[in-house]
């Protein structure tokens, strides 16, 4: 099959349609720019926007006094230390005005007294996060953001379309190759400006709380690319992610607003609260931020005390009928479908995989170190240092899609022509053309165990045992991806998980060899070999591709000098 | 003995060249359609093509397919232990297995 494959040209090609991908794509084309936004499922429904259910944290004061500085401070506080400050403070201080211009759009925050309503999360000093009743802030956000990008001229979409790498030309980023899923054909997107919009990592987690089109892959694309990546050993695991009983049509991230809202009690199998045992007394109240509270249900799993499924128990039995469906509406009858009865029954929650703090290291600009490259959203590692703050990350993909659209329109309006991208697509064209005849390989079933590898070894809880462990298999499954897809034609499953383990694989290993360097506990890495926070790891780690080789830099001095030794 | 849903898939490119296959899932108490479809996928035929992407939460609006002859979403539909008939939408255009094209035709590759 030797045919020219098909091409299209653009000033901004933006990969994902999540809110940051939809915003920036917004902005580069209010700014004069052809704008192409890309993504592997439907345009602005897949990633982990359109599954937020409740918190965007913004000073706006509408509930009371607030500044950006104190969101600020409150993020960093969260962050144990790490957060790359420009990008907090990026977060912090436009918050606001993304905030606002969504209200502008329509996208129906919830109302008190004639303000935005505000509540508090943990974290936070003072009630400060924006929502969209009942559980639907996400939905709300994406419905809003696809409305207002349909009707602004310039922004051509094209779904189905899955990003094989990026095409890197003398002077730097000129496009990407795709793979599309409908045909199973590629496709050559040349481009003066790419703006990376892919999300994080959540799929490479057995339980998780995204999309399914979450593996990585922005990380693996900018990083092939020459980009590099920071503090990739942080994952967030959100505590109280649904565990039983078996709840269909309902995100598991559900519960958090439950809480917000109504307080709700943490429980263990002897049905007393814990979490005040580790330094954290609930109250009725909802305080425990997601390092800790992770921290606790596990470790009351480990002591024998976790809830019949492995977790904990969220009861709201104190609560009336009259005041959960005051809070809820129609979500209680969707629980009455699935058998859940409030009043009457605790739930079971555990720790879930939610969002992933490291990624792409970029500037305030969000120009990656790669001239025509640039990132936005959860993609972009740093604002949130060791542990996110709760709320920030639709505030980020907001801030940060509209600086990345601004950023990349002004370095396309630089160019006459869209560049040549002639032989520097040749190699993804030939990883994409080269398929290996009839292998019957499992792809379904490796991406299955390496998300049971990641869950069980490179969850909240690590140790060195468990993290060369993950290696070993991680090791095993790119032995069996080998270098060559399987071939195949339109829709072809096998295949396109073949390019997804690609990225998988590379990135799953990048977060086991970041989380045993970093030979301490902060924020969202704990481990129960290193169980203190160190001030010599008050740094970040950075990892970049040199000669095909992953390679770290930041560790202390002194560290780096025993990992040679060893 | 445990309890068993039979799924019945259509399987091919198009109406004319396909072929129904029959898989044997087990069944608990709970599981939706999807979880049925994506344990085939791993236990069974990794080839079964279904578009899918938020799993749980009816977000993505990606796995609509037909149950019996309705139109349902795999991931809230209930998988019960007795023969389940699952094909693609009818009215739209084939792509493979259970996939259709769903996307407007403003966010196709051959159409602008």
């Amino acid at each position: 099959m030797v045919r020219a494959p098909m091409q299209a040209e653009t000033d901004v090609l933006v990969i994902g349609s999540g809110a940051a991908g939809m915003y920036a794509a917004i902005e580069a084309a209010r700014a004069g720019c052809q704008v192409l936004l890309v993504d592997r499922s439907l345009i602005g429904r897949g990633g982990a926007t359109v599954m937020a259910q409740m918190t965007v944290a913004v000073a706006l004061g509408a509930e009371t006094p607030d500044s950006w500085n104190d969101h600020y401070r409150d993020t960093l506080k969260s962050g144990r230390g790490l957060c790359d400050e420009a990008l907090a403070r990026l977060l912090c201080e436009e918050g606001p005005e993304c905030i606002r211009q969504m209200d502008g759009w329509g996208v129906g925050w919830a109302r008190k007294n004639g303000h935005i309503a505000q509540a508090m999360a943990p974290g936070h000093d003072r009630p400060r996060c924006v929502y969209v009743d009942f559980l639907n802030t996400g939905p709300a956000v994406s419905k809003t953001l696809r409305s207002v990008v349909s009707k602004t001229p310039g922004i051509r979409k094209i779904g189905d379309l899955c990003v094989v790498d990026l095409i890197r030309g003398g002077d730097g980023i000129t496009g990407a190759v795709a793979l599309h899923l409908g045909s199973g054909a590629p496709v050559v997107l040349a481009a003066k400006a790419t703006i990376v919009a892919t999300g994080g990592l959540t799929r490479l987690y057995g339980r998780n709380s995204a999309s399914a089109n979450m593996g990585g892959d922005g990380y693996a694309l900018a990083l092939r690319a020459g980009a590099s990546l920071i503090d990739m050993e942080f994952v967030q695991f959100f505590p109280i992610g649904h565990l039983a009983p078996r709840l269909i049509g309902m995100d598991p991230i559900m519960w958090d607003p439950f809480r917000y809202k109504l307080g709700g009690r943490l429980l263990n199998n002897r049905g007393e609260e814990f979490t005040q045992s580790y330094g954290v007394a609930e109250d009725g109240k909802y305080v425990i931020t997601r390092d800790l509270g992770s921290y606790a249900i596990l470790k009351e799993v480990e002591a024998g005390r976790g809830s019949p499924h492995g977790g904990a128990y969220l009861s709201f039995e104190h609560c009336s009928e009259a005041a959960l469906r005051e809070a809820f509406g129609p979500v209680i009858d969707r629980l009455a479908a699935n058998g859940i009865d409030l009043t009457r029954m605790p739930v079971e929650v555990a720790p879930i995989a939610h969002y992933h703090m490291g990624g792409i290291v970029v500037d305030a600009h969000m120009q990656t170190g790669v001239a025509g490259l640039f990132a936005a959203g959860e993609a972009v590692g740093g604002a949130n240092g060791a542990n996110r703050l709760s709320g920030n990350a639709i505030t980020e993909a907001l801030t940060f899609g509209r600086r990345a659209g601004r950023s990349a329109a002004a370095y396309a309006g630089k160019m006459s022509a869209p560049p040549a991208v002639g032989r520097d697509a040749s190699a993804a064209l030939d990883l994409i053309a080269a398929g290996a005849p009839a292998r019957d390989l499992n792809t379904a079933a490796m991406v299955q165990t390496l998300q049971a590898t990641m869950q069980e070894n490179v969850g909240p809880l690590r140790n060195e045992a468990k993290l060369r462990h993950a290696l070993g298999v991680i090791d095993r499954l790119a032995g069996e991806l080998g270098d060559t897809a399987p071939a195949g034609g339109a829709f072809d499953m096998q295949r396109f998980e073949w390019f997804d383990l690609r990225n998988m694989v590379l990135v799953a290993r990048i977060v086991a060899e970041a989380a045993l360097a970093r030979t301490e506990t902060r924020g969202a890495q704990q481990r129960d070999d290193y169980p203190r926070t160190l001030p010599e790891w008050a740094i970040n780690q950075v990892v970049r591709l040199q000669n095909g080789r992953v390679v770290f830099s930041g560790a202390p001095a002194r560290t780096q000098a025993q990992a040679v030794a060893r | 003995m445990t309890a068993t849903a039979t799924l019945k898939i259509w399987r091919g490119f198009d109406a004319k060249s396909g072929h129904w296959q029959t898989y044997d899932v087990p069944f608990e108490n709970g599981q939706s359609v999807l979880d049925g479809l994506r344990w085939i996928r791993i236990n069974r035929d990794p080839s079964l093509a279904i578009r899918f992407s938020c799993i749980n939460a009816n977000a993505c609006k990606e796995c609509m397919i037909e149950l019996d002859g309705k139109t349902v979403y795999a991931c809230t539909a209930r998988l019960v232990p007795r023969e389940m008939q699952l094909g693609p939408l009818s009215n739209k255009k084939p792509v493979r297995d259970l996939v259709t094209e769903i996307a407007p035709p403003t966010e196709r590759l051959a159409e602008r």
